[in-house]
């Protein structure tokens, strides 16, 4: 019970940082929108690299790629982690600071009204809202199931996980309704620190525990069984080599490219984009290395039975049964790997404290409740004409309003809908937002670009990612991931489609020149 | 010139991720638990600061805090 008191006395800090937020601006500031969705556009160097930062880190990141490392060895770090390192940088030195200096010039809170003003469109930009918020819901959702999950996982089932998703629900809900972009912003910050910790602390506490990793490393070499873990042998350079495409989704998910208008000036991004490496390396190497070290435990019964079922699974002849591939799946995957080590070799209040951390890694969904609270009472209620009727002041509070719906609408789907199908929804929305990234880049560094290259690529991505999803296999072409089919088949089309459509007027191609 | 080596230097660390000459090979352990190909991608981490410092030194496009101010 003492990891879950700790885990709740960290909901409180959280919960008490969003509240403090609201305090922080003023009477006057509240009733503005820019205070509330976007910090008064005045948040400072270090809360903007670690909330950044953090924003981008999910329940995967630590308990996703241990996971995937358990089973698929050190490819996972080259896969996820290092590719990031360099392609979300560069994106923010190139996309995030000029979508920075238009926000600052233009008044734009939103990626939608960038592309409505760039090429002079209006249902146009609605639809690729709709096409945005349809690809973040899911992730929305697994936050609070993976809260659930979480609570339930470190009370030792004392908190049920209809109770755990509620309490996680309401603490999220709770500080972006109040604090909006800045409590999210603080807490995220929070958060960071909280992960930093937690790799380090995690690491050394296991080293020890296992009796050193040079021992652990060399019984899974000796192993035929383990040893290809330690190579990439088992994977193809052409699988490898698409996933430097994956990182591409980070600047066109709308949380992120909102988060880069929030900058006080854009000398901000430098740490920033120098700094952004160093902290994947310091989260995921830990969490990787860990997911490895793992298939070395085979004196801790949870993972002899996962490392049994993976053999199993090896050897299964074609004719087994899908459920029974699929239930052999269930039982080998690793997701649970470093709360299994951090039960066998961490003290109680220490796992207390690295429960926390992993708390906060399941409660990244705060940006997203917020950017489509933002999204929504700017490129919808504000553009057909809800701003102009009713006043700013009625706009904020319609995202508020809108923060409690979603949460609300958000932790009833996920008591009653199976996590197995947005695990996949977010799997497939990670290409679909890659495919995306080229409305940034045609829309900041392509003059010729047009409105009806815009939907095309929106009409191609919706279809591409739903055609994938319902397809297994589909667009996989020549060992590649969809995701590179996907992303340049969308560059070829606004080219196509921009070269044999009418571009925007002189007048506002002279307000984009940078 | 100062463009052309930077882009330059940008595709060479994108190239560079694709480490084929590590595929199959775990040893060395670097400091004796590190996976080589896994030590490698730890490094390269490091090399994408470094390029990223470099960025900012050199291309940082300062012209847009001028240019934002309303």
């Amino acid at each position: 019970m003492i990891p879950a008191v700790i885990v709740f006395c960290y909901l409180a800090i959280v919960l008490y940082i969003g509240i403090f937020a609201f305090r922080r601006s003023g009477p006057a500031a509240r009733g503005q929108a820019e205070d509330y969705f976007l910090a008064g556009r005045a948040l400072g160097p270090m809360v903007f690299l670690l909330s950044l930062f953090g924003t981008n880190m999910t329940a995967f990141t630590i308990l996703g790629s241990a996971g995937h490392a358990f089973s698929n060895g050190i490819v996972t770090f080259g896969l996820m982690a290092s590719s990031s390192a360099l392609v979300i940088p560069l994106t923010l030195f190139f996309v995030g600071t000029r979508m920075w200096a238009l926000g600052k010039r233009h008044g734009f809170m939103t990626p939608v009204q960038m592309f409505r003003d760039r090429w002079e469109c209006g249902h146009i930009g609605t639809v690729i809202f709709a096409l945005q918020a349809a690809m973040l819901v899911p992730y929305i959702i697994i936050g609070v199931m993976g809260g659930g999950a979480a609570l339930r996982a470190i009370s030792g089932g004392v908190v049920p996980y209809w109770l755990g998703g509620a309490v996680v629900a309401l603490v999220v809900m709770s500080y972006v309704f109040f604090g909006g972009m800045r409590g999210t912003a603080w807490v995220n910050t929070f958060q960071t620190v909280l992960f930093l910790s937690f790799g380090a602390v995690a690491l050394v506490v296991i080293a020890r525990g296992m009796g050193g990793f040079p021992a652990a490393m060399e019984s899974l070499l000796d192993a035929p069984a383990t040893a290809p873990l330690l190579s990439r042998e088992r994977i193809s350079p052409a699988f490898f080599f698409s996933y430097t495409f994956i990182p591409l989704s980070t600047i066109a998910f709308p949380h992120i490219t909102i988060f880069c208008l929030t900058a006080r000036r854009v000398a901000q991004f430098k740490r920033t984009v120098i700094f952004y490496p160093l902290c994947i390396l310091a989260i995921w190497l830990p969490c990787v290395f860990l997911g490895v070290a793992a298939n070395a435990m085979t004196g801790a019964p949870r993972i002899q039975q996962k490392l049994e079922a993976r053999q199993q699974l090896a050897s299964a002849p074609a004719s087994m049964e899908a459920d029974e591939r699929a239930a052999l799946r269930r039982q080998a995957a690793g997701d649970d790997v470093v709360p299994i080590m951090l039960q066998q070799y961490a003290p109680l209040w220490l796992a207390g404290i690295l429960g926390a951390g992993i708390m906060a890694a399941v409660m990244a969904s705060d940006s997203q409740i917020l950017a489509l609270s933002t999204m929504f009472t700017e490129d919808v209620f504000a553009y057909y004409g809800g701003k102009a009727r009713f006043g700013e002041a009625v706009q904020v509070q319609t995202g508020r309003i809108f923060v409690v719906i979603l949460t609300v609408f958000a932790y009833l789907v996920a008591l009653r809908a199976p996590q197995s199908i947005f695990d996949l929804a977010v799997q497939y929305a990670f290409s679909g937002y890659a495919s995306l990234s080229v409305l940034l880049l045609a829309a900041l560094f392509w003059k010729r670009s047009t409105k009806w290259g815009a939907l095309a690529v929106a009409l191609w991505t919706a279809f591409a990612v739903m055609y994938t999803a319902r397809v297994p296999g589909a667009l996989a072409w020549f060992g590649l991931m969809p995701v590179v089919p996907m992303t340049v088949i969308s560059a070829a089309l606004m080219a196509l489609v921009s070269a044999l459509t009418r571009p925007p007027s002189a007048a506002t191609l002279a307000r984009y020149r940078s | 010139m100062r463009t052309l080596l930077l882009t330059l230097a940008i595709l060479a660390l994108y190239a560079a991720h694709q480490d084929i000459w590590f595929w199959r090979s775990a040893r060395p352990l670097v400091f004796g638990f590190l996976p080589v190909g896994l030590a490698y991608h730890a490094l390269y981490c490091i090399a994408a600061a470094g390029l990223m410092w470099v960025l900012t030194r050199v291309a940082w496009p300062a012209h847009l805090d001028e240019g934002s101010r309303r």
